[in-house]
């Protein structure tokens, strides 16, 4: 079961949300898989349907929300119109883009514990898994306060802390990063990195953040009014500031000096700040003087 | 004329016995255009919080305007200073975006007139007049972030602090809302910005506060700060990318701080037309 996400022909209408209003077609004609160890990146403007996608992929659309389905989600093999989301919570996680939303445990450590508790884990093993958790995301600490007297960037964390804790295949983040600080969501791409490797779990990461992409991904799918417009290798997809304008994302700014510079008839292409100090030392003469960034 | 705000050796303990401000002392004049950026957790929330009245301190004072916070009313601090909210949900509780809009002013005992013409002046400047009567918690996050905004800009108040306003919006929406900030700004009031994205506080403030462990560490232009390695690392915080360039490569003549990659890139090439 190489593919953990399958996505056939899915179109989805909310209901109406006032009496009278028209349907929401959020998304339409979505085909996608993402693979057992691979990221893919979920980008696109506001409404393009990118946290209605997510919640799909967690059968939280259509069991929870209503609506009208058609097509076909398949996750970890089963499929979500006769599985039920907390069916499908032994083998996905998900963090989704308000946190404060799922944190609902007396303790930091219980919130962290609870899918854990729902598998039957071990005591012992929980603790561990717990310790664990709480570290990739710097809240050991914080382990006896109660979720609610958090901080917007510390709830986050938690909820982060909470869906890898149960190491599972699939891992859906939306706007994971939007309120950590940037050492956080440096220490969150490490994290996911590493389960990645650790586990081989495919994830499913929406984000707004293009440098973040650029770390996490190997394909970013852009979507704009419910529709798939691009699904392309990460690298392709971040190194098109125009492309990413037009989806109403910032470009990560190498990209911009980049296309600056090639606009002005020089070749470069640099993905990194050490590449591009190499780069910039190279076009000043200044080769071999070579400090570290 | 006393300063806007002026804080002394500000403590804040949370009824959990949360340390969470520990000797913070800040002044804020009108017009100014600040940024507060830190670690999650370092108190930026804390201490805003404390600027209305919110919170009061543990020890330690909050002048607004000459004024003791502890002995203010909370419509005299309204007036004065505006909190937009981390999560636009703490602060959206009315039936319609219309009366969203309406309460803050209502509350000031401003005339039904003053009030309506506020409420459609911000209505327009943030694209909201189409959804008047629509019910704000029904809307999509980043309408709702925009609602709020709104909300609290209807009240004019000579400080308005944004915590963490371009969370949920898209780069068009952010380009709008902070269009509308920095209008408010030029109009010659205060705003304070608490941000984690780093290249809106580079491209609107003016001023730069960082926080840490509930202490400011650092004060002063933005791309000092931001291009303050050693500070920002004592504080728990990653420069962003066009600084870390901006130093890497800052023995070469280029000139210094400079964090804006359109900029980085044009002082390059005239760098290296004078070399050749
Ligand atoms: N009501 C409360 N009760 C107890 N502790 C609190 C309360 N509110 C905040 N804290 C604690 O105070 C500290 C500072 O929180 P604050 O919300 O000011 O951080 P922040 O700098 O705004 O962080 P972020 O970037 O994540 O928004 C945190 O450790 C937090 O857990
Ligand atoms: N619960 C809901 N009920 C009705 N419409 C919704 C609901 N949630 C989202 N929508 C609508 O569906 C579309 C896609 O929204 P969303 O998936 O949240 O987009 P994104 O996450 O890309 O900003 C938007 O038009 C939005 O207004
Ligand atoms: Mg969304
Ligand atoms: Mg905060």
């Amino acid at each position: 079961m190489d593919r953990i996400v399958l996505v056939e022909n899915l179109n989805y209408s909310y209901p109406p949300l006032v009496p009278g209003d028209p349907v929401v077609d959020a998304l339409q004609g979505i085909s996608l898989t993402v693979r057992r160890g691979e990221t893919l990146a979920v980008m696109g403007p506001s409404g393009a349907g990118k946290s209605t996608l997510c919640l799909a992929l967690c059968a939280v659309v259509p069991h929870s929300t209503g609506g009208v389905f058609g097509g076909r989600v398949t996750i970890c093999g089963q499929d979500t119109r006769t599985t039920t989301p907390a069916h499908l919570s032994a083998c996905v996680g998900v963090v989704f883009q308000d946190p404060e939303s799922q944190l609902f445990s007396a303790t930091v450590e219980d919130e962290v514990a609870f899918g854990l508790e729902s598998q039957g884990m071990l005591r012992d093993d929980m603790r561990q898994r717990v310790d664990w958790a709480l570290g990739l995301v710097g809240m050991s600490d914080h382990r006896l306060r109660s979720p609610v007297v958090l901080s917007g960037g510390q709830k986050q964390r938690i909820a982060i802390a909470a869906a890898i804790a149960t190491r599972p295949d699939l891992l859906i983040l939306d706007e994971p990063t939007a309120s950590l600080d940037p050492a956080g969501a440096l220490e969150v791409v490490q994290a996911l990195e590493g389960l990645r490797h650790e586990t081989d779990c495919a994830q499913v990461v929406v984000t707004q953040d293009a440098e973040l992409a650029a770390a996490l991904a190997d394909r970013v799918l852009l979507l704009d009014g419910g529709r798939v417009t691009h699904d392309l290798p990460a690298h392709e997809a971040l190194r098109s500031p125009g492309l990413l304008t037009e989806h109403a994302l910032f470009p990560p700014p190498l990209a911009v000096l980049n296309a600056y510079l090639q606009a002005r008839s020089l070749p470069v292409d640099w993905r990194t700040v050490d590449e591009a100090v190499a780069g910039v030392r190279r076009l000043l003469g200044a080769e071999g003087t070579c400090r570290r960034s | 004329m006393p300063p806007l705000i002026a804080i002394e050796n500000l403590h804040h303990s949370f009824a959990d016995g949360w340390d969470a401000l520990n000797g913070v002392t800040l002044r804020i004049d009108a017009g100014e255009y600040t940024a507060l950026i830190g670690p999650n957790g370092s108190g930026k929330t804390t201490l805003a919080k404390h600027l209305n009245g919110l919170l009061k301190p543990t020890s330690g004072q909050v002048l607004v305007n000459g004024t003791d916070t502890r002995e203010a009313s909370v419509s005299a601090l309204a007036r004065l200073v505006g909190y937009c909210f981390q999560n636009p949900d703490h602060q959206i509780f009315c039936a319609s975006v219309r009366e969203e809009l309406a309460f803050g002013p209502t509350a000031l005992d401003l005339s039904p007139g003053e009030v309506t013409e506020r409420v459609e002046a911000e209505l327009a400047a943030f694209g909201l007049a189409g959804l008047r009567e629509r019910p704000p918690a029904v809307l999509p996050p980043g309408l709702r972030r925009r609602v709020a905004l709104a909300s609290v800009l209807t009240t004019r108040p000579r400080l308005l602090i944004l915590d963490e306003p371009g969370v949920g919006l898209d780069a068009r929406e952010q380009a709008d809302v902070f269009a509308r900030i920095a209008a408010y700004n030029e109009a010659g009031n205060a705003v304070l910005l608490i941000s984690h994205d780093m290249g809106a506080v580079s491209r609107y403030s003016r001023r730069c506060l960082l926080m840490a462990a509930g202490q400011l560490v650092a004060d002063g232009p933005p791309n000092r700060i931001l291009c303050d390695a050693g500070a920002l690392a004592d504080a728990g915080m990653q420069p962003p990318t066009m600084s870390r360039l901006s130093l890497a490569t800052s023995d070469l003549g280029l000139p210094p701080l400079m964090l804006s990659p359109e900029e980085y890139g044009r002082a390059l090439l005239r760098l290296r037309e004078e070399r050749s």
